[in-house]
């Protein structure tokens, strides 16, 4: 077992867990954030992918003890006070999903994309999100979403990167995920 | 499904990294080295490989990053594909490795994916094999007790996902002679982004006035190792950068190839492809 201490969507864990956990399999199994999906076993879909550092990565070929020391955004970090994230919004507006199981991948890929071009182009969004697949082939109105959250991201983000949360708790809370404690904390945090 | 259980060292610099190695070596443990973990990962979830130790590269001091040394420019093995692609250096005086990169995947896996890490990888479908090999990129490998050694790309890469890299030894930077000013394409052919090329070819032109000086080629996929198109070469030496001209002179490409039939594509249709996407690399390299 190896000791870790990852930032999750604004709050600190500390947990021990085995080498070979991946990260998707920590954020769903040990803090219980199901929100991030798992839809392939090849690195394929990309429904895992969630924000490292800022930078979007497939949680499922990422390690948690990669993830020591690291800052991790999912998608259950987007929303603040109740208000969608304006890529969440746009993703509505647009009705950009059918069965939405790519949903929160397509979102955090969305995220990672804007962070580093805040106005892409229409070719520029269908190539950022080519690690994404939707079996839905919804890929018209997921295309229309990410070109209308653009504006308000880039607009968000003046000061502050877009991919991180704007507000969270207060503090940096110790988390252990054994017995009850962690389901209370799982809970807290959610 | 996850990985089997495996044992994890972090180390924090060559030396530990590579006694590590060494020690699993000894008592004939397999070992896997980490860098991005864009196809170990896949691979250990699929079980394909269930290594008893794996150690991670990530927190290794000094393996990431692009300087540049005069004639050459020096590529950290833990450099991101992300970074190689973007890099001013790597931009200016290596083109071809800069397109190709940005071939490579998706954003994702750009993000984590290390240029060492590939070319230890040794897929004779990963993109990067072909640069490396038409630029005569120079690998330096550490090993126990503080050797290094350099080898050339043309003698790294010896068979499908075999190399000249001992167990106990590290792949730590990798030099790339500049190129430049000189025009460069990569041409894949491959089904979606994550899928691995059925064929590419990576081609850097010299050209002046319209005529090319130099070319270089390196072709994906074509052989259980990346293959240099020498013949190719020099028949487009001179040559004014027409599709007429450049059509004649590249049609011996797949002289020397093994292509593999596969799922994907018959050999005969991999030979079709490697003369159709030479072609074009070569025009648009020299800006044809």
């Amino acid at each position: 077992m190896s000791q870790i201490s990852v930032e999750v969507d604004g709050v600190t864990y500390s947990d021990m867990v085995e080498p070979r956990t991946l990260l998707v399999q920590y954020l769903r199994e040990n803090l219980g954030k199901v929100g991030t999906v798992i839809g392939c076993d090849t690195s394929n879909c990309g429904s895992c992918t969630v924000l490292l550092d800022g930078r979007s990565v497939k949680s499922c070929s990422v390690l948690a003890v990669q993830a020591d020391g690291h800052k991790v955004t999912t998608i259950e970090g987007l929303a603040t006070d109740g208000q969608l994230h304006p890529v969440q919004k746009a993703f509505h507006n647009q009705h950009a999903l059918q069965c939405g199981f790519c949903t929160p991948g397509m979102i955090m890929a969305t995220c990672g994309l804007l962070g580093e071009n805040p106005s892409p182009t229409e070719e520029e969004v269908r190539e950022g999100l080519e690690g994404n697949l939707c079996r839905c082939t919804g890929y018209q109105n997921i295309v229309k979403a990410v070109l209308e959250a653009a504006p308000e991201v880039a607009q968000m983000s003046a000061g502050e990167s877009p991919v991180e949360p704007a507000t969270q708790p207060a503090g940096q809370r110790a988390h252990t995920t054994t017995g009850e404690a962690a389901a209370a904390s799982v809970g807290g945090a959610s | 499904m996850i990985p089997t259980a495996f044992e994890y060292a972090s180390p924090t610099t060559v030396e530990e990294a590579v006694a590590a190695l060494a020690e699993a070596v000894s008592h004939h443990r397999d070992v896997k080295v980490l860098a991005g973990g864009q196809s170990l990962l896949p691979v250990l979830r699929l079980r394909l490989a269930a290594p008893e130790l794996v150690v991670d590269l990530s927190r290794v001091e000094g393996l990431r990053g692009v300087r540049d040394d005069g004639d050459a420019i020096v590529i950290g093995a833990m450099t991101t594909h992300d970074e190689v692609m973007r890099d001013p250096l790597v931009n200016e005086h290596d083109l071809l490795l800069a397109l190709t990169t940005r071939t490579v995947a998706d954003p994702q896996v750009r993000h984590r994916g290390t240029f060492g890490g590939s070319l230890a990888h040794a897929d004779p479908a990963g993109d990067l094999l072909a640069p490396a090999l038409a630029l005569d990129a120079q690998l330096v490998i550490a090993g126990p007790s503080g050797r290094t050694r350099t080898v050339a790309a043309h003698d790294f890469f010896t068979d499908l996902f075999t190399t000249t890299l001992d167990e106990d030894e590290l792949l730590v930077e990798v030099r790339v002679p500049k190129y430049t000013g000189w025009g460069a394409s990569y041409q894949k052919f491959n089904r979606v982004a994550q899928a691995w090329s059925i064929v590419g070819v990576a081609a850097a032109v010299k050209s002046d006035g319209g005529t090319i000086g130099e070319a270089r080629i390196g072709l994906t996929n074509m052989a259980s190792t990346p293959v240099r198109a020498r013949a190719v070469e020099q028949a487009l030496v001179g040559q004014p950068a027409t599709d007429e001209a450049i059509r004649a002179a590249v049609a011996d490409v797949t002289a020397g190839t093994q292509p593999p039939a596969d799922a994907n594509a018959d050999a005969d249709y991999r030979r079709h492809l490697a003369g159709v996407l030479t072609r074009r690399a070569v025009l648009a390299a020299a800006g044809a």
